[in-house]
């Protein structure tokens, strides 16, 4: 039977296990030049990371998570080539609270930086240990040794297994990782660098319980939760009569104004949740939203913290014979849109809660469970199970305390509670809305001598386990309510709504400003690249404005203001895969375009070059072709890379052409897929990727590829039309418009 | 009162009640993890089984109304050790990232290769149109279900 299988590989693969990890949280906004791997600074024990498994298999730890982005295959990749063990015997424990190394948060892409790290690191060492422990078996020295497959020989023939030697030893590898075997050179690797397949994707193409919303533990019931029809309406009155009244209900909680129904049907909860809906009566409460038509006045207008993020040269007067450029340009606020609704399974059990998630921070949100439910951190855990792809910030942890609060009032008996396609559109956190202005000024030889940028938006980064409050949607509901956490102050270069508003270009003289909003009416957060998008979309679409104002090719324009030999490497691939001809003329319907950034300034650089057929009647911009040339550092996994680097483009096609959560000045209007359509099959373009052959340290691939691509639609609009496009969504109203 | 239906070719009966949409039963009653909930309202094909031939959106549709239509899930295609082509070819082609709404990419082509074995790019394109992919892996869908057709052609 289907069922019995699928619960008894959930007991054994997410069973409950002693916290054997209950250590500081430490700052993972990025990682700072240090010898010690950053998740290895505060988790030094080898067994935390590698065991050593009796059925002769490598079970390995991450403190990341298996968002879709295939990280867990990549670090197995790492762990196979540095224990010299087979891929197929590396087993990997992603984000668990209750067994797992705290990496905070899976963002940024800086999985394979901070955890590959780790775990190569850890490798190293544990194959050093395993090295010496067979040199003293077989009185040789270790550099006579040769290891392979898990086995290491000794020149005679004499040979040891890994495992083996751990049964000899069971203490061998239970050490403090010292850090000081050295890991192999790129040039050696047979596993890293090639393409493997992703280890998860034959279950979860056959139906394999692999989802977090697949979860069955015996006694499930099922919760939906009824939240208010807008931001600030508070519960005035509660009927809840009919929804006791339906089939299968046996709980309705209700604590300030955070109301859900729990039933032992699913179909039997969201009856009792449309029951329960029609019963509340919500206050007229609202808070003032901002017009979605007029971001670009609104924004600048709201309360602020002004921070100069960048600035030289600033006492330096700009000479007088200069040209004066200036632009300003928005983009709306976004859904993460993941395709299934946000999901968890809590169980509250003897004292202690369990809860299942798709976060993105298993241990920030269980800080922050702990804390709502006034519980003890170490009396909660969080189990990290995939979701659906969830491009940053979704209601996955507001769905986990949402479970936990119905766990809590059916303790004993696990519960299921899953968003509908509504409460994830207007209750998930939104990528905030942006507006940026960028005045230059241009040099008599054509290059920039000045440059003074302003961005203004929200925080994007209001996840939970952040200092000062909670970050958790029913938290803020419950009758003794908790306060949200104020924004942090993310430094450059990772920065939040400032992230790559820092030109990578030389400029002499310039001045970067983040006004970063205090007020956020719309429930503000993490969406892929925080604000790189947005000043991406704005310095790269000023780069080709200057280029033209000076006269020059958009290319040869920004190779004038590069030196970093690799970013000057992967224009000029873009450039060469997709034929660009400097001077080429648009025909008033095709053209192309071309953009660049380096991510955070320290990650992935990417360039790429767009086509676009521009239908002047319907307004709709086509785009048949994208090409890209990005560099990674050392590829772990080139497909996957493709494959990552792929996604971000359409994905970015989708925000460029299509995508703005739609509110009234009071309530979210986007509540199902028809308020927020997304690319289809029906608009995606060829996908060309060049990945450059680079031995530097890897680089994630995860989200650079989204920023430079909105930028060279634009251009490559402008490129066709001889008009510019300054707003996003480039949507045929805004089209028609331009060309009117 | 229970109701009739065949899924992957065995008979089951349901208690379920009448008007429970066919997603529920095949999720909870059946256990089949291939169709997701994804929107509730037809509207993004997370959830597409075949039912008496035709791509359904399961979500959108009541065990009462199934009659003798016999239903194919996800799992009535290939298990992870005999895969289906079109499991296969997905996997071989690496076109999923989360995976979510791959079951209905996988139920979507299998319907248009029932009724045409020889898709075009266009004709793959356009039976698609309907099922929703966030990762942006769709033109390693297109790609792998030209290669599932070329490998059913054999």
């Amino acid at each position: 039977m289907t069922e019995a299988v699928s619960r008894r590989r959930f007991a054994q693969s997410l069973g409950i296990v002693v916290a054997t990890f209950v250590l500081p949280l430490a700052p993972a906004y990025g990682q700072a030049a240090d010898a010690l791997p950053f998740s290895l600074r505060s988790h030094r024990r080898l067994e935390g990371w590698i065991r050593l498994e009796p059925d002769e298999t490598v079970t390995v730890f991450t403190g990341k998570a298996e968002l879709g982005q295939g990280i867990l295959t990549a670090l197995a990749q790492i762990a196979a080539e540095e224990l010299d063990v087979g891929l197929e015997k590396i087993r990997m424990v992603s984000a668990d609270t209750s067994r797992g190394p705290d990496e905070q948060y899976t963002f940024g892409s800086q999985s394979v930086e901070q955890s590959g790290s780790a775990i190569r690191a850890a490798s190293a060492e544990a194959r050093g240990t395993l090295l010496a422990a067979a040199a003293r078996r077989f009185g040789v020295r270790t550099d006579d040794l040769q290891t392979a497959n898990g086995a290491i020989a000794a020149p005679d023939g004499r040979r040891a297994t890994f495992w083996e030697l751990v049964q000899a030893d069971p203490d061998l590898l239970k050490k403090d990782i010292a850090a000081t075997a050295a890991p192999k050179k790129p040039g050696g690797y047979s596993v890293v660098g090639k393409s493997v397949n992703r280890t998860d994707l034959p279950g979860k193409l056959t139906g394999a319980p692999s989802f977090v919303q697949d979860m069955r533990l015996p006694g499930m019931v099922f919760a939906r939760v009824v939240r208010p029809p807008r931001y600030g309406a508070k519960l005035i009155s509660l009927d809840e009569a009919a929804a006791r009244s339906v089939p299968g209900v046996i709980a309705i909680v209700r604590d300030g104004n955070f109301l859900a129904v729990a039933a032992q049907r699913e179909e039997q909860a969201i009856a009792g949740r449309n029951a329960l809906a029609s019963g509340a009566r919500w206050s007229n409460d609202s808070i003032p939203l901002p017009d979605i038509a007029a971001l670009r006045d609104e924004l600048p207008r709201l309360r602020a913290e002004t921070i100069v993020v960048a600035a030289n040269r600033q006492s330096e007067a700009v000479a007088d014979n200069v040209k004066k450029v200036r632009a300003a340009y928005t983009r709306s606020y976004l859904s993460h849109a993941s395709i299934g609704p946000s999901c968890a399974v809590a169980w509250s059990k003897d004292g202690r809660m369990t809860v299942w998630s798709h976060t993105q921070g298993a241990f920030p949100l269980r800080g922050d469970l702990a804390k709502v439910l006034g519980m003890n951190t170490g009396q909660v855990d969080v189990v990290h199970v995939p979701g659906a792809g969830c491009f940053g910030h979704n209601g996955a942890d507001d769905a986990a305390l949402d479970a936990a609060l119905v766990a809590r009032a059916l303790a004993g008996t696990p519960v299921k509670l899953q968003w509908m396609r509504d409460d994830e559109f207007a209750w998930a956190p939104f990528g905030p809305g942006m507006v940026m202005a960028v005045e230059a000024a241009l040099a008599s030889d054509g290059t920039i001598a000045d440059w003074s940028y302003d961005v203004w938006s929200n925080s994007h980064a209001m996840r939970p386990g952040q200092a000062g409050g909670v970050n958790l949607l029913a938290a803020w509901d419950l009758g003794a309510p908790f306060v949200k956490s104020p924004a942090p102050h993310i430094p450059q270069p990772f920065g939040d709504g400032d992230r790559n508003a820092v030109p990578t270009y030389e400029l002499p003289r310039k001045e970067i400003r983040n006004h970063l909003l205090l007020d956020a009416p719309v429930r503000n957060g993490s969406f892929r690249t925080l604000g790189a998008h947005g000043n991406v979309f704005a310095i790269e679409s000023f780069m080709d404005e200057l280029a033209d104002v000076a006269g020059r090719d958009p290319l040869s324009f920004r190779l004038s203001h590069l030196k970093d030999p690799r970013a000057r490497a992967v224009l000029q691939a873009a450039a060469d895969k997709a034929g660009w001809k400097p001077g080429a003329k648009g025909d008033g319907r095709h053209g192309q375009g071309i953009a660049y950034s380096r991510y955070k300034s320290i990650g992935m650089y990417a360039a790429v070059v767009v086509d676009v057929e521009v239908d002047r009647n319907s307004g709709v911009i086509k785009v048949p072709r994208v090409v890209m040339a990005a560099d990674i550092g050392l590829v772990v996994n080139p497909d996957g890379a493709k494959n990552q680097i792929e996604g971000g483009i359409l994905q970015a096609l989708s925000i460029t052409l299509m995508e703005q959560v739609l509110f009234d000045r009071t309530e979210i209007t986007t509540r199902d897929w028809s308020g927020y359509p997304i690319l289809t099959f029906a608009e995606v373009p060829s996908v060309e990727v060049v990945l450059m052959d680079r031995s530097e340290p890897s680089l994630g691939a995860g989200e650079g590829s989204l920023p430079p691509t909105s930028a060279a639609v634009a251009n490559a609009f402008a490129h066709a039309t001889g008009r510019r496009l300054r707003e996003l969504p480039m949507t045929p109203e805004r089209v028609k418009a331009s060309l009117s | 009162m229970s109701l009739r239906i065949t899924v992957n070719g065995e008979p089951h009966r349901m208690d379920a009640a009448p008007d429970t949409p066919l997603l529920y039963v095949l999720r909870n009653d059946l256990a089949l993890n291939g169709p997701k909930f994804g929107c509730g309202l037809g509207q993004c094909g997370a959830c597409a089984a075949i039912v008496g031939g035709r791509l359904t959106r399961t979500c959108s549709v009541a065990l009462r109304d199934i009659g003798e239509d016999e239903v194919v899930t996800l799992e009535g295609l290939g298990t992870i050790d005999k895969l289906h082509p079109l499991q296969q070819a997905l996997i071989d082609a690496q076109a999923a990232q989360c995976g979510y709404c791959t079951n209905g990419m996988i139920m979507a082509a299998k319907a248009l290769l029932d009724r045409n074995r020889d898709p075009s790019e266009a004709e793959i394109k356009d039976a698609l149109v309907d099922q929703l992919c966030r990762c942006g892996v769709h033109n390693r869908v297109v790609r792998a279900i030209r290669r599932a057709a070329a490998e059913l052609a054999k």
